[in-house]
């Protein structure tokens, strides 16, 4: 899974508010070719995949699943922390392990701008 | 690069017009044949993201049934109006056109679908009719009315409720006997949910009552050790599980099944699963170039790796590595087909990094809950949806929490496919 450095400014900051090491890391990818940007069409489009159980435009039924409107750094946040196992979970860290940091960060501020 | 992201955009259908639709000249009809999971949403998502485009609907029933929790409904958990949604709401909502007819014919050259005498055209055709059920080989069901008499309800309807009907009917020391396709078929778990949930419905109502499951398959095709754990823990005794049994002939009136290796069975119940293939008018359109069974596509826009300008979704296709014929599925790849159609209408690249998932639940009793999960990626080498690895799992055990999950996940994914 190619690795991109295509966060938003938020994003890159909560994770350097996390470990001071990333910032070493993005300089690196600095110093890399640009990856190629996700389209925002594809962050809708992956998004929409989350929708089956969170609901259209993330307008869910069910204690926690509407996420629709949710701060993305809230979102972000909690993501990470299925996909690193610091977050309990029933299947939310099984589907956040199929996607790179970045690709939970974009889905994070798409879910965040619907209203 | 130009050249690749032309390809990319065009794929087969510049072979036909020789440019790719761009702009105002952009034909804007699209047809979808079948309101399921995989119609339903693939016509919901192309209105969210193309307001003025043409959208057509074929489909026969004024209601949908979802198949899944349909097993509920055998087990007397719930009632069929709980799982089914009138059309009316979300065709108007929606602003679709609605056939209200069965598809009959594609004619991909003049590039219109028959329903009766109706003559539906299409600039983009989206085909999800589901499965067909295939009777050859099984002797004694060869005609409707025999058929009739032994409902696989493997479409939830009808079907089910008369399943539901003569489990109530049977005699308290009955024996019901089901028997399970081989794979490829739709919902790889639900055969064992239902033997679960028949088992939990004997064991509140009828102990003294047996449930006989043959598998033509050499094992349990999904969730195998959470299922196995679960009938040895809370059904021992009740259910016995038969694997690789070949149905041979059914006696719908005696009540008989033949097998290959076992013989003859009696059982006042019979639930006979049949084998499935694409529905039949993918097949009568050459779609189904896998096997004469399941459709070809290109897992990034689901058109048809036979017939450009159709696309194929849902339990019709022949499902990448790890895909399972699933409801959920089905609305999954609706709206990576929905993304390919809208990129092409409004010529820009077809997304080529589409991500896809798979939640499946299964009830194993009137509250506990097991679940199945994978995370399906786009490889760009092999061209097909490959599952992640270290992505996906299974439930550590069945548990009541899952079983709210479920019943949630069941009210959302109907809302995200027929919501209005």
């Amino acid at each position: 899974m190619p690795i991109r450095e295509e966060r938003p400014a938020w994003a890159r900051a909560v994770r350097t508010g996390a470990a001071g090491l990333v910032l070493g890391g993005l300089s690196l990818a600095h110093a890399q070719a640009p990856a190629p940007k996700a389209s925002d069409f594809q962050v809708q489009l992956w998004a929409s995949s989350c929708m089956s159980c969170h609901g259209p435009d993330g307008k869910a039924v069910g204690t926690g699943l509407a996420i629709g409107g949710k701060p993305a750094q809230e979102l972000y946040n909690k993501l990470l922390g299925y996909k690193n196992g610091k977050l309990p979970a029933t299947v939310m860290h099984q589907h956040a392990k199929g996607y790179s940091d970045d690709e939970l960060a974009r889905i994070a501020e798409h879910f965040a701008s619907l209203k | 690069m130009q050249r690749r992201q032309l390809l990319k955009a065009g794929a087969g259908v510049v072979a036909i017009t020789g440019t790719p639709w761009v702009g105002a000249q952009a034909p804007r009809r699209v047809v979808v044949i079948g309101g399921g999971f995989g119609g339903a949403t693939a016509a919901r998502y192309l209105r969210q993201f193309n307001p003025d485009l043409s959208i057509t609907l074929i489909e026969p029933a004024d209601t949908f049934v979802m198949c899944p929790m349909s097993n509920r409904v055998v087990h007397g958990g719930l009632q069929l109006r709980d799982i089914s949604r009138p059309y009316d709401r979300f065709v108007s909502r929606h602003g679709l056109r609605w056939v209200r007819g069965r598809a009959e014919a594609i004619d991909p050259v003049a590039r219109e679908v028959r329903v009766g005498k109706e003559r539906v055209p299409y600039d983009h055709l989206i085909v999800s009719p589901g499965v067909d059920y295939v009777y050859d080989g099984i002797e004694g069901l060869q005609t409707a009315e025999q058929q009739a008499r032994v409902p696989h309800a493997w479409k939830a309807g009808p079907q089910t409720q008369q399943l539901r009907d003569q489990l109530q009917a049977m005699p308290d020391n009955g024996v019901v006997a089901m028997t399970i396709p081989k794979v490829p078929y739709r919902c790889p778990p639900g055969p064992y949910e239902r033997a679960s949930l028949i088992a939990h419905y004997l064991q509140a109502r009828k102990p003294k009552a047996k449930l006989l499951v043959f598998d033509a398959n050499p094992e349990i095709q999904a969730k195998k050790g959470l299922f196995e754990a679960v009938w040895k823990k809370r059904y021992a005794g009740l259910i016995e599980y038969v694997p690789s049994a070949d149905l041979k002939a059914v006696d719908a009136a005696g009540g008989v099944l033949r097998f290959d290796m076992q013989g003859e069975v009696k059982a006042q119940v019979l639930n006979v699963i049949p084998p499935q293939r694409a529905g039949e008018v993918a097949r009568g359109a050459g779609l189904a170039n896998a096997g004469n069974r399941w459709c070809g596509v290109d897992f990034l826009s689901y058109e048809s790796t036979a017939v450009a300008g159709v696309h194929v979704l849902g339990d019709s296709i022949a499902a990448a590595p790890g895909m399972p014929k699933s409801g959920h599925m089905a609305n999954q790849q609706a709206k990576v087909c929905a993304g390919a159609i809208t990129a092409r209408l409004r010529g820009i690249e077809v997304p080529s990094d589409p991500i896809i998932a798979n939640t499946c639940y299964s009830f194993v009793s009137q509250t506990d809950v097991i679940h199945v999960a994978s995370v399906h990626r786009y490889d760009a080498d092999k061209k097909t949806m490959l599952p992640v690895p270290g992505a996906g799992g299974l439930s550590s055990e069945p548990n009541m929490i899952e079983g709210i999950y479920a019943m949630a996940w069941a009210t959302n994914i109907l809302n995200d496919t027929l919501g209005a």
